[in-house]
């Protein structure tokens, strides 16, 4: 893959001394290896690069606790057969933490937000309200994902929630989201988190799911069925109803056109409207270093361009996990173990140690993606290392003009 | 509503500490955040919008959305689904977009 030439990247974002104050660059603190983000895949690359022998890795985190996304998961995880199937997410996240703690070369600090990616390599974050740098010789981006919105009439009423947030106030502070509620997308995040709602007493009124089919397991689907929960298919909202919060949800079922029904509309009374209507990755920083993008349904919409080797059309960036395309938590540890044996290759020019771990590590991530239920993923991989089918970079306009 | 009995999940709450939202008195634990200690006490309204003035609450409870802006301790634009809750806090709902303080 051609590597943007220094010169470009330069004119590109800027000349940050103006912007930033960055100073003397000798004054900067240098390290062998920044990894943004303390989910599945941070983690795990922090924790690879260490066994391998860096000596000097920084792994940032913006929340005051590690694990991402699988500190919220009570449920026992689905994952690959012999990587964690079973275990549930918390516990996990648990032995990630442990491992990371216990390697000497790996200095984590949380609530410390990375801000950008700058020219000649430097890393700003903000930590204790101060803004402060670093200089990684390489650095490996792992910031999970964000949510996506349903545009619907009043959507933005208080007690109308991303799913992630009920997970949040949920199973993290134990504290429930309201008492009756209606669940849009039955995913496997919609199932999921309908099942957790109703072990923390809550009801559930309905799953909506506006195409034909449950899109989440079956195991999960039967459970809520059983509760006596309808999954409503070829439904969607039609519009959420309130003062100051939710008091109303219109519901409504669609014809094959994706068109409203008319005469199908059913009022619910609830207090919370929960979306769970999939999940896109997490490219901001990934974007403001500059790298290219590309549009990859399959991936979860606009994701990095990157190699095999997992590195983006940035130099020394890497990319893992969810940020590069939405999967699920054994992926986003391999492919940050997979990042981690790049860099440091990279850093310390490989071996034959080094070059068995990458064919047990790629193994495995193979094996997790054959068959037919890793064939969205395949295909969407291929386009996101520049397969000519992929869609064009929407964010190229943007990126000439932020300078 | 705070979960007291839950079939997998135990939670181990901080200490007991008190704040204010618009003068009024909330309990709170240790470890939480300003939104979720809100939330806890039935306050689902946490800010106006800018434009049409329409309530907003809490969305992403992880600072990707800014529906949760307040004013603590007299600083606005605060994200209280990130910022944990303190002794003595003195939460109130914005006014407008907020100024920068010397
Ligand atoms: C409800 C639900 C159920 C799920 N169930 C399963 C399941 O059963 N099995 C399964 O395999 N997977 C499941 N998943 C998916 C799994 O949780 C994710 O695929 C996995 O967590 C992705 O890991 P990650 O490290 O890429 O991202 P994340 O876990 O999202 O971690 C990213 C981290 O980066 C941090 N971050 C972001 N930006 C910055 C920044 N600028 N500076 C510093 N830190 C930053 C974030 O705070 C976060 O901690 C589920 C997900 C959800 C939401
Ligand atoms: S609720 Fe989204 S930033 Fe706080």
């Amino acid at each position: 893959m051609d590597k943007v030439d220094k010169m470009d990247r330069a004119d590109k974002m800027g000349n940050l001394d103006k912007v930033h104050k960055m100073g003397n660059l000798d004054e900067i603190e240098r390290i062998e290896l920044a990894v943004v983000g303390g989910g599945p895949a941070g983690l795990a690359a922090a924790v690879k690069a260490a066994e391998l022998g860096l000596e000097s890795i920084v792994l940032f985190e913006r929340d005051n606790f590690l694990g991402g996304q699988l500190v919220k998961q009570t449920h026992q995880f689905f994952g690959s057969k012999d990587q964690y199937a079973g275990t549930r997410g918390i516990d996990i996240a648990e032995e990630l933490t442990d491992k990371v703690r216990k390697e000497a070369a790996i200095e984590v600090k949380t609530g410390a937000v990375v801000q950008g990616y700058y020219e000649d390599a430097v890393i700003g974050y903000l930590e204790d309200e101060r803004f402060q740098k670093v200089k990684p010789e390489k650095t490996i981006i792992a910031t999970g994902a964000a949510e996506k919105m349903l545009s619907f009439p009043n959507n933005d009423l208080p007690g109308i929630y991303g799913a992630g947030a009920v997970q949040t106030l949920m199973n993290q502070y134990g504290i429930l989201p309201g008492e009756e509620i209606l669940m849009i997308g039955a995913g496997n995040i919609g199932l999921i988190v309908t099942y957790q709602l109703l072990q923390a007493g809550v009801k559930v009124k309905a799953v909506v799911e506006a195409t034909d089919k449950i899109g989440g397991y079956a195991v999960h689907a039967t459970k809520i069925r059983r509760a006596g929960i309808p999954i409503l298919t070829k439904h969607t909202i039609k519009e959420a109803r309130g003062d100051s919060k939710v008091e109303e949800a219109v519901i409504c079922q669609l014809d094959e056109n994706w068109n409203i029904i008319p005469g199908t509309e059913e009022i619910l009374e609830i207090d919370t409207i929960c979306l769970a209507v999939g999940l896109t990755p997490k490219i901001d920083l990934a974007l403001q270093a500059g790298c290219q993008m590309a549009y990859v349904p399959e991936l979860g919409g606009d994701v990095p361009v990157r190699d095999e080797d997992l590195e983006m059309t940035e130099e020394n960036i890497y990319i893992a996990g969810d940020a590069g395309g939405i999967e699920e938590a054994t992926a986003a540890i391999l492919e940050g173990e997979l990042a981690a044996i790049n860099a440091v290759r990279a850093i310390s020019g490989g071996g034959s140690d080094l070059e068995a771990v990458y064919a047990e590590v790629s193994e495995k991530l193979a094996d997790l993606r054959r068959g037919p239920v890793g064939e969205e993923i395949r295909s969407g991989l291929k386009k996101a290392r520049g397969d000519e089918n992929a869609g064009r970079d929407r964010y190229s306009r943007q990126r000439r003009y932020s300078k | 509503m705070r979960i007291k009995d839950h079939p997998v999940l135990d939670f181990k709450r901080g200490k007991e500490i008190k704040f204010t939202f618009n003068g009024r008195e909330i309990k709170a634990y240790e470890g939480e955040t300003i939104a979720a200690a809100l939330h806890a006490a039935g306050v689902k309204e946490l800010k106006k919008s800018l434009k049409h003035d329409r309530p907003r609450g809490l969305f992403c409870a992880i600072g990707n959305c800014s529906s949760c802006f307040m004013e603590v301790d007299g600083e606005p634009n605060v994200k209280t689904c990130v910022i944990e809750v303190k002794e003595g806090m003195e939460v109130n709902t914005q006014q407008g977009k907020g100024e920068l303080s010397g």
